[in-house]
């Protein structure tokens, strides 16, 4: 032993003495975790948040939350001697005045669209393979919330520098505060502290974007990664692999490696998009004004289609009792969000009500296993391409020389037809992708060599699948659909009959499937 | 004559003659010369308001009017002034390639010599705005990049995006991007409104502040890319798609390397 490891060895010691930390370290370190390309992409959700940390306290230190007035005097010509508020000023002085100032604010903003379609990508992978059911629906609702305060986190940001293009998206959030019905007004008044915009916004949501947030987000994604390493993470079907055990490598070192490799990864690629490409150029939009405003006022991505939404709503307002009731924000700014996180955050528990399966599933679905699954997920982003798109309606028009009415009715048709289309396409698509499988499975793969039999047939040899093939093929389960009696064994009407026939008839059409070939089938071929 | 030319020998009769020989060659010189200007600018003036009107007939009054009263497809001419068709001709706007909802701006279709005598035909109809000149050229000295810019985002930026890029209008109609255009055409489409933009006559908008928009234009069109490549200059919409395509996609490509198995 040389005096090295003596030296480390005995701090070793010192500190295990002290806090047992050993047999846990000996325990974890050896976690075993199952590896996939998409398993990464809620670490990359994870190393942005760090970025954003660590950038966000950097661009603190000269950053000014007030809406207090002054005069520019910087470094930025075009704007010299413009009135503006201190918030403003101080974004201008981080990106042209401060060392390194916009390359801060440029990764700070890239990290932050990052984090939020690395949590999309995050979310869709664990939608579609069923990794959201039992035992990790918490866990799911967990990750909705973040998704949730994700989009309020960035949207507060993307407020904070007060340029005309952010003030713009907070009066658009006035707005659809002050459509909520009764209370709206109140709401507003509250949240501005008095008329828009006031002075007092940009302090508050400062605090909310840096003290708030952040420290809501750190708690959640404690326990979300606590829930993980608790509940042990799923695996992609294949052999050997069971609802039982976990079949990967080590945390230490293989993991340790990859992940922190794969942090600087990640971070060297938002160096990357700061160095490299213009994001938020606060100085060309100019200081908030309310009398002023900008052709192609757009929100962030993450927010954009909640804009697809409001624009595509037709004008339909009521007015009752001395009030106003503007449905045109109302449904597409609060109830339609609404109804879709909602349904987000229940599905594990609605799939486990349609297919009453109540069970631990620690093994993913391959997405055309489970088509109403999948064909829901084609649905849910059918729906969000065509509000995204229709966010963009302006840009689309431009640049694709087309009419701006034509495509606001489009998304309007479109948001009601395609949705549904896409569910209908995906179900049909994954039920024949199942039947291509059991076709390989009973005739193995066509090998294009052609035999010609003495009598004059001609034949095309197929090639076995190979055992383990065929394991990932059909390991699969397939649950009956639910069968709800009407009425019970002394033929009487059961109670709650509509609702059982609902259930029994939704069942019926999430367990839609092809048979998958059991082994009688493969008997059955070879005896030919 | 007799006692006029007893003096003809006087001392002072040289200069005398002298002063009103120089009186006469300068009259009749400026009397002569300003015959003479007067007439050739009436005459070229002639000739430019002549050869304007035969491009007019050739390539404009079949939707114009033989006369440029108008027609079911065309508004009359009469009154626009001399801007108006300095804009649309001189961007290459007018002759429309097509009946689209818009006229775009392209390749003019008629050199400058050829723009001047179908400006110079269509003010000769009636009194309109003028192409401005002197006061144009001034903006560098008279403009301020500043105010312009806030003018700029009271005024333009709703329709032609806060840095000039242009933007979507109804039903096909849009603002053009302003990365084309000149001092002279800036101006003219404030004091004459071409298509579905306002006019911005020098009540709304003095003829200084104009010169200010002017620089601030300017100045927008060579603003340098701060920052890195600046996509465009339409907002997040290309900022999201980079990243999700760029990003997102480079990031998926190494986590799709790091999980493959080393062999």
């Amino acid at each position: 032993m040389s005096s090295g490891e003596k030296v480390a060895g005995s701090v070793a010691n010192y500190v295990d003495e002290r806090t047992g930390a050993a047999k846990w370290l000996k325990k974890n370190l050896t976690k075993v975790f199952p590896d996939h390309w998409s398993f990464m992409l809620g670490e990359i959700a994870l190393y942005s948040f760090i970025i954003l940390l660590l950038t966000g306290t950097f661009l603190t230190f000269w950053f000014d939350p007030s809406q207090r007035e002054v005069i520019y005097h910087g470094s930025y010509l075009p704007l010299n001697g413009i009135h503006m508020s201190a918030a403003y000023d101080s974004t201008l002085h981080i990106s042209f005045d401060v060392r390194g100032g916009l390359l801060m604010r440029q990764i700070h903003h890239w990290a932050a669209l990052l984090f939020m379609s690395s949590i999309v990508a995050h979310m869709l992978r664990v939608f579609f393979t069923g990794a959201f059911r039992k035992p990790r629906e918490f866990n799911w609702i967990i990750g909705i919330g973040l998704l949730t305060l994700g989009i309020v986190e960035g949207f507060l940001g993307y407020s904070l520098p007060d340029d005309l293009l952010s003030g713009t998206g907070i009066r658009i959030a006035e707005a659809i505060i002050q459509a909520i019905p009764i209370v709206g007004s109140y709401l507003s008044f509250f949240a501005f502290g008095g008329p828009f915009p006031g002075t007092s916004f940009i302090p508050r949501i400062f605090t909310v974007h840096v003290l708030l947030l952040p420290g809501i987000f750190l708690a959640l994604i404690t326990v979300h990664l606590m829930l993980v390493w608790y509940q042990k993470h799923t695996q992609y079907p294949g052999p050997g692999r069971t609802e039982k055990n976990v079949i990967g490598y080590p945390l230490m070192p293989v993991y340790m490696a990859k992940a922190g490799g794969f942090f600087f990864v990640v971070f060297g690629i938002t160096a990357f998009l700061g160095a490299v490409a213009s994001i938020n150029p606060i100085w060309l939009y100019g200081p908030y004004t309310p009398g002023q405003i900008s052709a192609g006022s757009q929100p962030d991505w993450y927010m954009g289609w909640l804009d697809g939404l409001v624009r595509m709503a037709p004008p339909i307002e009521t007015h009752a009792f001395h009030h106003t009731i503007s449905w045109n924000i109302l449904i597409p700014g609060v109830i339609v969000p609404g109804i879709f996180f909602t349904f987000l955050a229940l599905y594990p528990f609605i799939e486990s009500w349609m297919s009453n399966d109540k069970r631990e599933h620690h093994l993913l679905d391959r997405p055309r296993n489970a088509p109403n699954r999948t064909a829901l997920g084609a649905f849910g982003i059918t729906f969000m391409l065509v509000t995204l798109a229709n966010g963009g309606n302006d840009l689309i028009a431009t640049h694709f020389s087309l009419s701006i009415n034509q495509i606001t009715w489009m998304s309007r048709i479109g948001i009601l037809v395609l949705p549904p289309l896409a569910f209908f396409v995906t179900k049909r698509l994954c039920l024949s992708l199942q039947r291509a499988d059991r076709e390989l499975v009973l005739h193995g793969k066509e090998t294009g060599r052609l035999v010609l039999l003495p009598h004059g047939e001609f034949v095309e040899v197929h090639e076995p699948l190979t055992d383990a093939e065929a394991w990932t093929l059909t390991q699969h389960e397939q649950l009956p659909a639910l069968e709800l009696p009407e009425v019970d064994a002394h033929g009487v009407r059961r109670p709650g009959g509509l609702r059982n026939r609902f259930r029994t008839k939704v069942s019926r059409s999430n367990a839609e499937a092809i048979a998958k070939p059991k082994p009688d089938d493969l008997k059955e071929i070879e005896h030919h | 004559m007799k006692r006029l030319s007893r003096y003809r020998r006087h001392r002072f009769a040289g200069p005398v003659l002298l002063v009103f020989a120089l009186f006469m060659i300068g009259t009749t010189f400026s009397v002569a010369s300003a015959n003479t200007r007067l007439a050739a600018s009436v005459m070229s003036r002639t000739a430019a308001i002549d050869e304007g009107r035969q491009i007019f007939l050739k390539g404009c009054s079949s939707c114009h009017g033989l006369n440029a009263e108008g027609g079911k497809i065309a508004p009359s001419l009469i009154g626009v002034g001399a801007a108006a068709v300095d804009f649309q001709v001189g961007t290459g706007r007018m002759p429309m390639a097509d009946m689209s909802v818009q006229a775009a701006r392209k390749k003019p279709a008629y050199n400058p010599d050829q723009v001047a005598a179908l400006a110079a035909y269509v003010a000769s109809l009636a009194p309109g705005p003028a192409i401005p000149d002197q006061q144009v050229l001034y903006y560098e000295r008279d403009g301020s990049t500043a105010q312009g810019g806030e003018l700029f985002r009271t005024n333009c930026a709703m329709c032609h995006n806060f840095a000039g890029q242009g933007g979507a209008l109804s039903r096909g109609k849009y603002a053009p991007t302003l990365m084309k255009a000149t001092p002279t055409q800036i101006y003219e489409a404030m004091i004459t409104g071409p298509q579905s933009m306002p006019k911005f006559g020098d009540k709304i908008i003095t003829p200084s502040e104009k010169l200010d928009i002017i620089k601030w234009i300017k100045a927008a069109q060579n603003e340098p890319s701060l920052g890195g490549a600046s996509m465009g200059r339409v907002g997040p919409v290309t900022e999201g798609l980079l990243g999700w395509i760029l990003g997102l996609g480079l990031l998926v490509g190494i986590a799709v390397w790091l999980a493959t198995k080393a062999r």
